[in-house]
């Protein structure tokens, strides 16, 4: 994988808010994950290992969001110490679930689940890196495709361009032969909005998308959302459906406070 | 005579578990005098953003709790769910149920017992260092972990955050073909398992029994998944829904984490020892014979031996997902309609790391209006303190970084999960 033959390059795996699931992404890589650990240095990922071997590293891959004080400035100093800073996974990429708290007042969020407010810290909004650091890739997805993964290390190893789609889902679901579940059974689907990378997997299992990887390039929310009245989905339905994996996403977040306000 | 000494010891960002969580430890003349299993975990707040949730949406939000155990999360919304509506599964439906929670014990379980647990005990500092000395080991444990992925990924879509699981059943049934290669490497997974069970057994542990509340779920037919009563070894015996008149949480100042206590007694213990010592008598023989061939009681008492406990327990969900998928009949439908009704459902699961609780309150359009979700993390905390506190004294003559390692295997014992609970690890030892 590494062109260097001198020394092996350095991978550091960082955690901010998030479930852990994009990191477990790596372990999950079960057929190529001892061929990838001979090819560069895993210098520091906890999950997995106890040894920490210090920086400046090759790749960073950053999973999460930042929510507190603490984070935000963590993150700066990931930046400082890394060549390459690729963000792994919805949380990373644009704040995650947890930037659903973005749309209520934080203090109502922490008096529902402490008992004790004042112990607790958090920032107002849960946000995505790039609005910290600079980034040089953003991997999406909620969870990430493994595969996708394994392409981007290699890419930025390499010194070539990641070889990841940016079209919609809608073009995987046609590709992979499924029926338009919005056309056939009248099931809301935000594939037509939806950054590509999971194999359209949920039209595939008879339901809707749900947009785990974000908005595609330029999409069309607008005439998505038009389709979706016409269906005679109601207001707070509207609201909803763009409020989930990606609320924070700039054009959900536009799209839902649109019809929030209307 | 020695000048009365504190040693701090602080471990600041525990490694193998999933999360983050330190460890703060203060030792004055070789007495523990203080214990912080800190959680610093950012709050992530799900039991407020699902605040105002439509109930069919509940099950996508949950699973984003813990990516390394979301179909437990999703399992317990939607049986409260169900129960709070007032829905009963067919048979065929509840054995999918059962046959995607196999998938994520067998992930689960050898991925800590492979990559996270073996390590400490082999004096490695991770699975790749030891894969350069046994790589047929964790060869074998990366395709037993395989195959639990794979049977998630078959029902769930994707190992992941799966998104076929839905209040109701399933959006989509796999056909009896759909199973035929699964079921060929589920039969190498049955031998596999044995052989986790006997490497397990060979491992060296310290004497260190400690006196538990253990409490799991009892079901009358079989070993728990998804239903039961919630019991322990010290006389509770109680519906699921009567779970918050005796059990509570409380917050404490070094934790994002709610930490929780039996009311009556205080501190108790979920997961594989407490499953294992209160449904013993469910498992087959065959998975009884390679408890005891391993040298397992029919209770256990010591914490470091859960890695044991979680191989046998592996190769049961082997065996149970190879009878369900070959007595497999296709539902007839994927699943069944429910209505909305202003009501409150209660669910309690096993998932991989001990009993996990929901409740929902619907109103009658059903969103959700309450939630409350307490996961194993946060029920095993004060166990992992009482744990350290009991084991300091027995190793206080090691070096610090020999105390700080045994530590942080102690902790991983209980493979907590700390995204989970937060709602991980850094050790410090403070030595006078």
């Amino acid at each position: 994988m590494p062109l260097n033959k001198t020394s092996k390059p350095k991978l550091a795996v960082w955690k901010f808010a998030s479930c852990d699931g994009c990191q477990l992404s790596l372990l999950d890589c079960e057929d190529a994950l001892l061929a990838i650990a001979d090819k560069i240095v895993i210098a520091s990922f906890p999950e997995a290992s106890r040894e920490i071997i210090k920086g400046p590293y090759e790749i960073s891959l950053v999973e999460g969001s930042i929510t507190s004080a603490h984070d935000a400035e963590r993150i700066h100093k990931i930046r400082r110490m890394s060549k390459t800073l690729i963000t792994i996974g919805a949380c990373a990429t644009s704040g995650g679930i947890q930037a659903l708290k973005n749309f209520k007042d934080v203090n109502d969020f922490i008096n529902i689940v402490y008992a004790k407010p004042d112990y607790i810290s958090s920032l107002k909004n849960s946000t995505p890196i790039a609005e910290h650091v600079k980034v040089d890739f953003e991997l999406r997805g909620c969870p990430i495709n493994k595969l996708a993964l394994v392409e981007v290390c290699n890419a930025y190893l390499n010194r070539r361009k990641p070889n990841i789609p940016t079209h919609s889902v809608c073009i995987e679901c046609k590709r992979r032969g499924n029926i338009c579940v919005m056309v056939s059974k009248g099931i809301p689907c935000l594939g037509p909005v939806t950054h590509a990378g999971c194999d359209a997997i949920c039209p595939a299992y008879n339901r809707g998308c749900y947009s785990c990887f974000g908005p595609s390039e330029d999409p069309n929310v607008k005439s998505l959302s038009n389709q979706f009245e016409e269906m005679g989905m109601s207001k707070d339905e509207l609201i909803r459906i763009y409020r989930g994996i990606n609320a924070n996403a700039e054009e959900f977040k536009n799209e839902s406070i649109f019809h929030e306000q209307k | 005579m020695n000048k009365s000494k504190t040693k701090i010891i602080n471990v600041d960002y525990l490694a193998r578990v999933e999360g983050e969580g330190s460890l703060y430890l203060k030792i004055k003349d070789d007495k523990v005098q203080d214990i912080k299993f800190k959680i610093f975990e950012p709050p992530r707040f799900f039991e407020a953003f699902l605040r105002e949730r439509h109930f069919s949406e509940v099950p996508d939000i949950t699973a984003r709790i813990c990516g390394i155990c979301p179909v437990a999360y999703q399992m317990g919304a939607v049986h409260a769910i169900e129960n709070a509506l007032g829905a009963s599964l067919d048979n065929n439906l509840r054995e999918l149920r059962r046959l995607i929670y196999c998938g994520e014990w067998i992930e689960s379980h050898v991925l800590h017992v492979y990559m996270l647990h073996a390590p400490d005990f082999l004096g490695y500092q991770d699975a790749i260092q030891l894969a350069k000395d046994h790589p047929e080991v964790v060869n074998e444990g990366l395709r037993l972990k395989k195959i639990g992925n794979e049977i998630v990924t078959l029902l769930g879509g994707r190992e992941i955050h799966p998104i076929n699981v839905k209040v109701g059943g399933f959006y989509k049934l796999p056909t009896k073909k759909d199973f035929n290669s699964l079921l060929e490497n589920l039969k190498w997974a049955r031998t596999a398992a044995h052989s986790m069970i006997k490497l397990t057994s060979t491992l060296t542990y310290p004497d260190f029994e400690q006196d538990y509340e253990f409490v799991a779920l009892r079901h009358p037919d079989e070993y728990p998944f998804n239903e039961g009563r919630i019991v322990s070894n010290k006389g509770l015996d109680i519906d699921v829904a009567d779970f918050e008149k005796h059990f509570e949480e409380e917050q404490v100042e070094h934790s994002t984490s709610l930490h929780c206590k039996l009311k009556e007694r205080g501190k108790y213990k979920v997961g594989p020892l407490a499953r294992y010592a209160l449904n013993f008598d469910k498992f087959s023989s065959e998975v009884q014979k390679a408890a005891k061939d391993a040298g397992l009681k029919e209770e256990c008492y010591n914490p470091f031996k859960s890695i044991i406990i979680r191989s046998v327990e592996t190769l049961h969900a082997v065996n149970e997902a190879i009878r369900i998928i070959e007595n497999y009949v296709e539902p007839k439908k994927p699943y069944i309609e429910i209505n909305p009704k202003e009501s409150v459902g209660y669910g309690c699961t096993e998932a991989p790391r001990g009993i996990c609780y929901h409740r929902y309150n619907l109103d009658s359009n059903g969103l959700v209006t309450n939630a409350n979700i307490v996961p194993p993390t946060s029920q095993n905390q004060k166990s992992i303190e009482s744990d350290l506190r009991e084991l300091i004294p027995l190793i206080i003559n090691l070096s610090d970084e020999e105390i700080t390692w045994k530590c942080e295997q102690a902790i991983r014992n209980y493979d907590p999960c700390i995204s989970c609970s937060c709602h991980f690890l850094k050790v410090s030892i403070d030595r006078e």
